[in-house]
């Protein structure tokens, strides 16, 4: 690992002013980044700490839900009022990573964290996301699971954050702070398709942090549930994933959202799937017909074909599950 | 001990450079691994409080708690398996709570209380966790165990131990190569139903 000065702000206007330094960097939980940086491919000069600046709360109002930046993934998880309004976020945070990662990583901190890609994460090989210009060797190597959505003939890295998925479904917002001022952004437009700049991943500008992320309240998200497919039963990435929010009026579905994980260069919204159920009786038919839309433009690769197969199933068994 | 107070840590470190620096000879042999000296950045003094007592040791900023227990602290019982989050044989508790000590900055962890594999017994008295695993064989080679028990030890205290396919699931963290599993899970059981 290279070396590195390690920042312990008093506030965050000096943590953003420390920020804004060259070579900089931000850890909040430092699950992702210390594994990267051990690995050589994040070797940042200097670490702005932002543990001592607070940003833990978890508020559930009348308008809607607030979780700071730096809010444990387990504390979320295990909140009552997140469990009962908003149960996808908590059952997405269960189903990532492990207890202990999960009592260090943050909120801001998995939304940021960087693909699983093997290539990225080996400085042994080539990666565009990495290293702009020097080429992918997923697209022609080993992808079974990478993106089948979103990709570029630059990178098909996909993105790994379960949350990310659920706070798609949610329609939820990120207020970021900067050096020159905070804004809200929707999650919807955080993240960036790979295009021909895939080192660029989100719309933070150089020295912009997260500090929380604010969820609406509705009756869609309190029937709302995560599901995720793995090679293993637990602690593992998703193959797939599904996050589903459907509310019911007079027999029809009303209100529904749909993202999906393990698919997609970003966390990825399925309208197609959304506009033929809307208004509709969830009839057996109409499920099956809707979940047949899911992932109508995917572009697989050699090894990753069976993620459209995959996808499908895991929409249809989530929209079952909540008309059940 | 007495005068036979030998550690198997100690034998090891005693013997180690003779059998790890041997020259490898023959063809075939791989190049020896060139490691460029990294120059050392700016270490700095750091309290830890680890096991109820204040440890003050000097801290490159790059150090893990991991490293700065075993290489410094002489706290060997947490274990270094993957150093990267993905096997639990680190697990320790800071402020209660169990994390990876190999993705935790040590530089970050002044001020709090830190539990590891040693802090658990009282005298001569094991933890019942530890207790149990001896009774049911939790373990074969025992490199994971000191992650598997404060991991369980925690799961107790969280409160997910409710039922085998609960204990499972919040014990995942933790990998056992040997396949311990089953064994595992009776010890936890055992430990929640005495309460």
């Amino acid at each position: 690992m290279q070396e590195f000065s390690l920042i312990h702000p008093a506030s965050t206007r000096d943590a953003l002013v420390a920020g804004a330094a060259q070579g900089a960097k931000f850890i909040a939980g430092g699950t992702d980044l210390l594994q990267l940086m051990k690995d050589n491919v994040e070797s940042p000069a200097r670490l702005v700490d932002l543990e001592t600046l607070g940003l833990t709360d978890i508020e559930a109002g009348a308008s809607g839900l607030r979780l700071g930046a730096m809010a444990r993934m387990s504390d979320v998880a295990a909140h009552q009022a997140v469990q009962d309004d908003w149960p996808v976020i908590s059952q997405a945070l269960l189903a990532s990573a492990s207890p202990q990662i999960r009592n260090m990583g943050t909120i801001g901190g998995n939304l940021l964290q960087r693909t699983r890609c093997g290539y990225f994460r080996d400085t042994g090989f080539s990666c565009n996301k990495r290293e702009p210009g020097t080429g992918c060797p997923a697209i022609g190597g080993e992808n079974r699971m990478r993106a089948i959505l979103g990709g570029s003939e630059h990178c098909i890295a996909t993105h790994a954050s379960d949350l990310a998925v659920a706070l798609m479904a949610l329609d939820a917002t990120l207020e970021l702070h900067g050096i020159g001022g905070s804004r809200r952004v929707p999650i919807a437009e955080f993240y960036r398709l790979p295009g021909n700049t895939p080192h660029i991943e989100t719309v933070l500008h150089p020295g912009e942090m997260i500090g929380a992320v604010t969820v609406p309240r509705s009756a869609a998200a309190r029937n709302s549930r995560y599901l995720k497919l793995r090679d293993r039963a637990s602690f593992e990435f998703a193959l797939v994933s599904v996050a589903v929010a459907m509310e019911m009026a007079n027999g029809a579905i009303d209100d529904i959202r749909l993202a999906a994980g393990g698919v997609g260069t970003r966390p990825w919204r399925l309208p197609e799937v959304e506009r033929s159920l809307h208004g509709k009786a969830p009839t057996d038919a109409i499920l099956r017909d809707a979940a047949g839309r899911a992932g109508e433009h995917a572009q697989a690769a050699r090894q990753n074909g069976f993620k459209q197969t995959l996808l499908r199933g895991a929409v249809l068994r989530a929209l079952q599950t909540s008309v059940a | 001990m007495g005068e036979l107070n030998v550690t198997r840590r100690h034998l090891l470190a005693g013997t180690a450079c003779g059998l790890v620096l041997q020259p490898i000879a023959g063809e075939g042999a791989p190049a020896p691994v060139h490691r460029p000296s990294v120059p050392a950045a700016a270490s700095r003094a750091i309290t830890l409080q680890v096991n109820g007592s204040a440890l003050t040791l000097n801290i490159d900023p790059r150090t893990s708690l991991l490293d700065a227990l075993r290489e410094q602290a002489d706290l060997t019982g947490s274990k270094k398996g993957c150093d990267r989050g993905a096997c639990g044989a680190c697990t320790v508790h800071i402020d209660g709570r169990r994390v990876v000590s190999c993705l935790t900055l040590a530089a970050r962890c002044e001020g709090r209380a830190i539990t590891t594999i040693e802090g658990l017994a009282s005298n001569d008295q094991l933890h019942p966790m530890q207790a149990a695993f001896l009774h049911h064989d939790g373990l074969q080679c025992g490199y994971c165990t000191p992650g598997q028990i404060m991991s369980a030890v925690a799961l107790m205290r969280e409160g997910h131990a409710g039922s085998d396919a609960e204990i499972r699931e919040w014990m995942s963290g933790n990998i056992c190569r040997c396949g311990a599993y089953p064994n595992i899970v009776a010890a936890i059981r055992d430990v929640a139903r005495e309460g």
